[in-house]
């Protein structure tokens, strides 16, 4: 271990230890994915590490999460993107070469992607 | 960056509680579990320390989510994994349930023993691996220190800490700040930072929790009170019974040492400080300061006279700074978030928050922290979810032996160092005994004084022979044998241990007795006066009947009877043998129809031999 110098240094040790905790904050983003038995059966889990992936690659600050069978099992993988004060949209079919544009242009961006898009929730219902 | 993202985090409480009901085994099933289903790459398991709500140990807690499983067992583990880690499903059989309603809470931040509190002192126990200094780091670990080093002249920190108004939390919450001024300013080249972890008061463990789950809130806080008292060397005094504490603190020194956050010339700013641990061997009286010092010089651990104050003559005949553990740990944020942030919590003359080992006969027990102000009521039922078995409260010591206790009158409270005071009880090192209608006061207020009279030193006569006398006669007046004139014998020996005792250990054995004086003096005359015990626990003043209108002769009474004093047949009116009975309580217990009555300071009109059921009185 190197020895720290001065508070930039102890800063930027920070910034990169920061992420290891991240998933016990609430980042206010989160993705979730469809992990039920048809979930599975139909890749999410590879899906998963797709998504989990370009996150790392990117170094974003969002929590992924698993759920189980919501009841469109001929449309999964699906995976879901909340982020605070914004419908929860739900995307269908979503492979894992799919992942990095999904987080693109939803995360980066802030566009839906329309053409994958299978439902939408609005916060509190 | 080759280190994987890791979607969710599984926090083990690996503190002591959780770790004796079997901690060590899930942590090594849940990464079996892990790897055999290939997760190792999205999934981290992590040991923390204690989230306080050790009765529902081992804890596990889920993150993103929150989710907050309790009571887990390895053979939990599988299906856990599959549920929650695979399919993101709550695995309900392990939720918390609130007691009574039976209400099932699976989210960490919704149960109603955490809603009510504040964690500042205890903020990263239960959240990060305090074995890693990254972790502390990630919270803003070490931050205070960089700017303490960097930004601010050692006048500036001591007028920040007093600002603050923090208060020590040993006991008798002397200013912080001023402590530190007083030893900043003694003369003397050489001094001495020591840390008080020896924490005698039996059932109390804040101190080892945070020693446990945050190490390095400490190292950092002696740290940054070395740089402002003038002091390059610092002693945490812990007791040997806390192993678990040690090993970490132990392991935290080495790796504050290696980014070189402890040693010489921190942050590069020439300043250096180093940090030795004292196992202490775990006499109560060891935790009074100049004892400890003493201890740590290798002496026999004996108080002695202050003045001098170890602020100017302590360790070695040095200035030496003495703090608790909880102190320290504020220090940190005191400095990070600025005195005002910390003046604005609690009350104004007792800022911050205060940490309760909340036991005794309360639904939910456990380690909290509450903001100071808070009242006795929100704690006990509130947090501590009421009494249990729809029994009445009856009274709730704080500060452990040398404490005093306070009646449901006390309830509405706001608990602070100088309320508490007040009413007769104290702060002290935060335990917190909640009794129901079933305690004897009496019975109490010896229990806690067989434990100081025991602890006692026996260096100085009132605390050595008062405390002796004052437990004899306690323990006459529970046997029965009291006499009227006890009760101002006992105020007597109080008056004079109070005034002439060496230390605090001495001057404030007679605490609990008093404050239960105080408010249940009534109690001690009916046991002197009317040989009776009003709660029916002292045995020489109470006696079991079976009730003749309510027996149905049964026969379970006679059966259990360890000693064979009852009499009855099948159909037959039972009847104890009141020479020969023991007290055991056993009837009492195992009656199905609740037909034994137990009294004391009376009795009942009983056949003088079995009768049938039915025919008593007619
Ligand atoms: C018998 C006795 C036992 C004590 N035990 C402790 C203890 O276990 N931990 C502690 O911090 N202070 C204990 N104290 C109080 C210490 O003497 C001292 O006041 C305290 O460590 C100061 O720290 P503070 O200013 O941070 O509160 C005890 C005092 C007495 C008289
Ligand atoms: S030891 Fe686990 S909650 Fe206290």
């Amino acid at each position: 271990m190197a020895q720290i110098k001065s508070l930039e240094e102890l800063r930027r040790l920070r910034e990169r230890v920061e992420r290891d905790i991240s998933t016990r904050r609430d980042t206010g983003t989160t993705i979730i994915v469809g992990m039920g038995t048809c979930g599975i059966a139909s890749g999410a889990r590879e899906t998963m590490r797709a998504i989990l992936e370009e996150v790392r690659r990117r170094d974003m600050d969002v929590n992924v999460t698993t759920v189980g069978c919501i009841g469109m099992c001929n449309k999964e993988p699906l995976v879901d993107i909340e982020q605070a004060g914004k419908p929860r949209v739900s995307y269908g079919n979503i492979t894992p070469d799919m992942a990095p544009r999904l987080i693109e242009e939803h995360l980066v961006n802030g566009q839906v992607v329309e053409e994958w898009v299978v439902g939408r929730l609005q916060e509190d219902e | 960056m080759s280190e994987p993202i890791y979607r969710a985090n599984v926090l083990v409480c690996t503190g002591t509680g959780c770790d004796s009901s079997g901690a060590g085994s899930v942590i090594d099933a849940l990464r079996g579990e892990v790897e055999r289903r290939e997760l190792q790459g999205e999934v981290r398991v992590i040991e923390t320390g204690c989230r306080g709500f050790c009765a529902m140990g081992p804890i596990v807690i889920v993150y993103p989510e929150g989710l907050f499983y309790c009571q887990v067992q390895t053979t939990d583990v599988e299906e856990l994994v599959e549920e929650t880690l695979v399919k993101g499903r709550i695995l309900q059989r392990l939720v918390f349930e609130v007691p009574h309603s039976q209400q099932a809470v699976p989210f960490y931040d919704e149960i109603p023993f955490y809603e009510k509190q504040q964690r500042i002192t205890l903020r990263n126990c239960g959240v990060i691996d305090p074995e890693s200094i990254d972790e502390y780091i990630a919270r803003g670990g070490y931050e205070a220190l960089g700017k303490v080093l960097s930004e601010m002249s050692s006048e500036d920190v001591i007028e920040e800490v007093k600002a603050s108004g923090l208060r020590g939390r040993g006991g008798a919450g002397f200013l912080t700040g001023l402590k530190w001024e007083f030893t900043a300013r003694a003369p003397g080249d050489v001094k001495y930072v020591v840390c008080n972890a020896d924490e005698g008061d039996p059932g109390a463990f804040m101190d080892r929790s945070i020693l446990e789950g945050d190490p390095h809130s400490v190292i950092e806080g002696m740290a940054i009170c070395g740089y402002s008292v003038g002091s390059s060397e610092g002693y945490v005094y812990c007791r040997a019974e806390y192993p678990l504490a040690i090993k970490r603190l132990r392991l935290a020194i080495e790796q504050a040492e290696e980014y070189g956050l402890l040693g010489d010339d921190i942050f590069g700013s020439g300043f250096g400080f180093h940090l030795k641990i004292k196992e202490g061997a775990g006499a109560f009286v060891c935790g009074e300061e100049t004892a400890l010092i003493a201890s740590i010089e290798g002496k026999r651990g004996e108080p002695r006279p202050r003045p001098p104050f170890p602020a100017v003559s302590g360790l070695w005949g040095k200035p030496t700074n003495n703090n608790n553990v909880k102190s320290y740990a504020n220090v940190p944020q005191i400095i990070r978030n600025g005195a005002e942030w910390f003046a604005a919590i609690g009350t104004p003359r007792s800022p911050g928050t205060a940490i309760f080992a909340l036991t005794g006969k309360v639904e939910n027990t456990g380690l909290i922290e509450v903001p100071m102000g808070i009242t006795l009521r929100e704690i006990i039922y509130d947090i501590g979810g009421g009494i249990p078995d729809g029994k009445e409260f009856k009274a709730v010591q704080t500060g452990g032996p040398l404490g005093g206790c306070l009646p449901a009158s006390g309830l509405d409270l706001q608990v602070d160092f100088d309320s508490l005071r007040q009413a007769g009880a104290v702060m002290g090192s935060g335990g917190m005994i909640v009794v129901d209608e079933e305690t004897c006061m009496v019975e109490f207020s010896k229990y806690f004084l067989t434990f100081a009279s025991a602890e006692s030193c026996g260096k100085c006569v009132p605390c050595r022979v008062g405390g002796r006398r004052m437990l004899e006669i306690l323990t006459r007046i529970t046997e029965g044998e009291g006499t009227p004139e006890d009760i101002d014998q006992i105020k007597e020996i109080a008056k004079g241990m109070d005034s002439d005792s060496l230390c605090a250990l001495g001057q404030l054995t007679p605490g609990p007795i008093m404050s239960a004086l105080r408010y249940f003096e009534d109690e001690f005359h009916a046991h002197i006066n009317e040989d009776r015990c009003p709660a029916k626990q002292c045995v020489n003043m109470i006696s079991y009947y079976v009730s003749p209108e309510t027996c149905v002769g049964c026969g379970m009474c006679k059966r259990e009877c360890p000693v064979q004093v009852i009499d009855g047949e099948r159909r037959m009116i039972h009847i104890i043998n009141q020479d020969g009975c023991i007290k055991c309580n056993t009837c009492f217990e195992v009656c199905p129809f609740d037909a034994i009555v137990k009294l004391s300071g009376g009795e009942i009109e009983v056949p003088e031999e079995p009768i049938p059921v039915g025919s008593f009185g007619k």
